[in-house]
């Protein structure tokens, strides 16, 4: 089933009784050329790319939950290339690329809206910092554009400019930033890979991950035994839980991530704006909800739910930042579980086990990343070779100690990012 | 969430600085292994469930305290200082 503008007529005048489910709810088969663990964002781009790019359809990604029940269905919806250091710049850069052409590729409206995102700078140090990163956006082919204040007073004349601690200098704009509908991209990339033949399985968990001699053999799930000689982890927070059943540690520790919406306001916001010094970002949804959320919580978390104390920081950043939202009241919040490296930067790598390949540490960043992440996994599981532009991704780089990519400059050290 | 500090009692957990795995406490030889240390530094357990890590009193005495906690629930089980867990397994 595809959307066009004749069916949205022709369904529209014969009362909407001609759609249809937008995949199919097939049962395991016994075995598959691949298996695909976690029905995310990343899992389905996977599968997509694996059956469009390298025609492998004999595939199943098997969910533990519903399609969309994970962290695709709850984040701040950001998309953005404007990373610094190679290894994470042209990767990102390639995943917009991706995201600019989402829409007619998946014949989905997955609202990707180029609004702009503005970082705020704060002190003369800090721009010379953002001229750096403009400089190393532009080097690598995206877009920055450095405003001084009265350039951010254009965009943004609501900010408290002259706040005490945190004075408004300038922010760096990169035009081509801005945000998608999350589910609509889970949603968009399933029906596209459910076309192609990949069996969606939902409701059906892994429990083990069989190997023999050093190959990956297959899965145990809720729903039995299912054979394969490649199996991909590609499963976020849960990634520690899922690696423990084929005897692996990783360099991960799951954390909780806040985010809020507001009630729907009328257009204010129209970028998304980030407030770095004060781990503060929003951006205001179609529906009007002003969407926002700030740091980690910063202990090791499964709970799904966020502590007071950040949330009560956000809100005081929020306040710092631009008074006026103070009359908003929050509708809701959530706690999404992350899967933080220790340089925060994410792995899309082989394991030493035959035939299992992992994708994971996304930290809080893994939403712009669902298109590249697919296509250069499903470029590493078909053709066994590392995507260029994903090369630095290696699960090695802690042992070694070569190509850490830690953007923040804080050190590669678990509890820093 | 509230921590029970060995020293100072029940405090708000915003006094407190989280340093992550319990594993901080068995620092490796300085001359072991590259996997030795790469184990030590990044790999971790992760549990969903049980898990023991290490907090810094910061904002009050200053102690350094082993958390035995639920990644789950956020129940806190137990709570000690970490000198003395460091002195009861060299025993």
């Amino acid at each position: 089933m595809t959307f066009s503008a004749f069916r949205i007529l022709k369904e529209g005048l014969t009362g909407n009784t001609g759609w249809k489910p937008h995949w199919r709810d097939p049962a395991p088969k016994q075995d598959y050329d691949a298996i695909i663990i976690g029905g995310g964002g990343h899992g389905l781009s996977t599968a997509y790319y694996l059956a469009k790019n390298h025609g492998l359809t004999n595939i199943a990604v098997l969910e533990k939950g519903y399609i969309g029940s994970g962290n695709i269905g709850r984040n701040t919806t950001i998309v953005r290339a404007n990373y610094f250091l190679p290894g994470n710049s042209e990767f990102y850069s390639h995943s917009l690329k991706l995201w600019e052409g989402l829409e007619s590729e998946l014949n989905y409206n997955v609202m990707h809206s180029q609004r702009g995102l503005i970082n705020l700078f704060h002190s003369d140090g800090q721009r010379d910092a953002f001229v750096r990163r403009g400089n190393s956006m532009i080097n690598q082919g995206d877009d920055a554009i450095l405003l001084d204040r009265d350039g951010v007073r254009q965009h943004l004349p609501y900010l408290d400019f002259d706040n005490t601690r945190f004075p408004i200098f300038g922010g760096l704009l990169h035009p081509r930033g801005g945000t998608a509908r999350h589910d609509a991209v889970a949603w968009g990339y399933a029906r596209g890979a459910d076309q192609r033949g990949v069996d969606l399985i939902q409701n059906c968990e892994v429990t083990g991950i069989d190997i023999v001699d050093g190959k990956v053999t297959g899965v145990q799930t809720t729903r039995g035994a299912i054979k394969a000689k490649k199996v991909a982890i590609i499963v976020a927070g849960r990634s520690g839980q899922v690696a423990a059943m084929a005897g692996m540690r990783l360099p991960i520790e799951s954390h909780v991530l806040q985010a809020f919406v507001t009630e729907g306001l009328k257009p204010i916001i129209n970028h998304v704006v980030s407030f770095g010094m004060g781990h503060f970002y929003m951006s205001q949804s179609d529906k009007g909800g002003l969407v926002f959320g700030g740091d980690i919580d910063f202990y090791a978390s499964y709970a799904s739910r966020g502590n007071l104390p950040m949330v009560e920081h956000v809100m005081e950043a929020g306040m710092t930042l631009m008074p006026m939202i103070g009359k908003a009241r929050v509708l809701r919040s959530w706690g999404g579980i992350m899967d933080m490296t220790p340089d925060g930067s994410p792995i899309i790598d082989k394991t030493g086990i035959d035939g299992l390949f992992i994708d994971c540490g996304w930290n809080y960043g893994g939403f712009k990343a669902v298109p590249a992440s697919g296509w250069c996994m499903a470029h590493l599981m078909a053709t066994g070779q590392s995507h260029d532009v994903a090369k630095g991704f290696r699960l090695d780089r802690f042992l070694t100690g070569r190509g850490l990519m830690d953007e923040e400059g804080t050190g590669s050290q678990h509890n820093l990012h | 969430m509230r921590i029970t500090c060995p020293i100072c009692g029940t405090r708000d957990r915003r006094e407190f600085y989280y340093q992550g795995a319990a594993l901080a406490l068995e620092r490796p030889a300085p001359d072991a292994s590259p996997e030795t240390w790469n184990d030590y530094i990044h790999l971790r357990e992760n549990p969903a469930g049980l898990t023991r890590d290490l907090w810094q009193h910061e904002g009050g005495c200053g102690a350094w305290v082993v958390v035995t906690r639920n990644t789950v629930s956020h129940e806190i089980l137990a709570t000690a200082l970490a000198s003395e867990v460091k002195k009861g397994a060299a025993k």
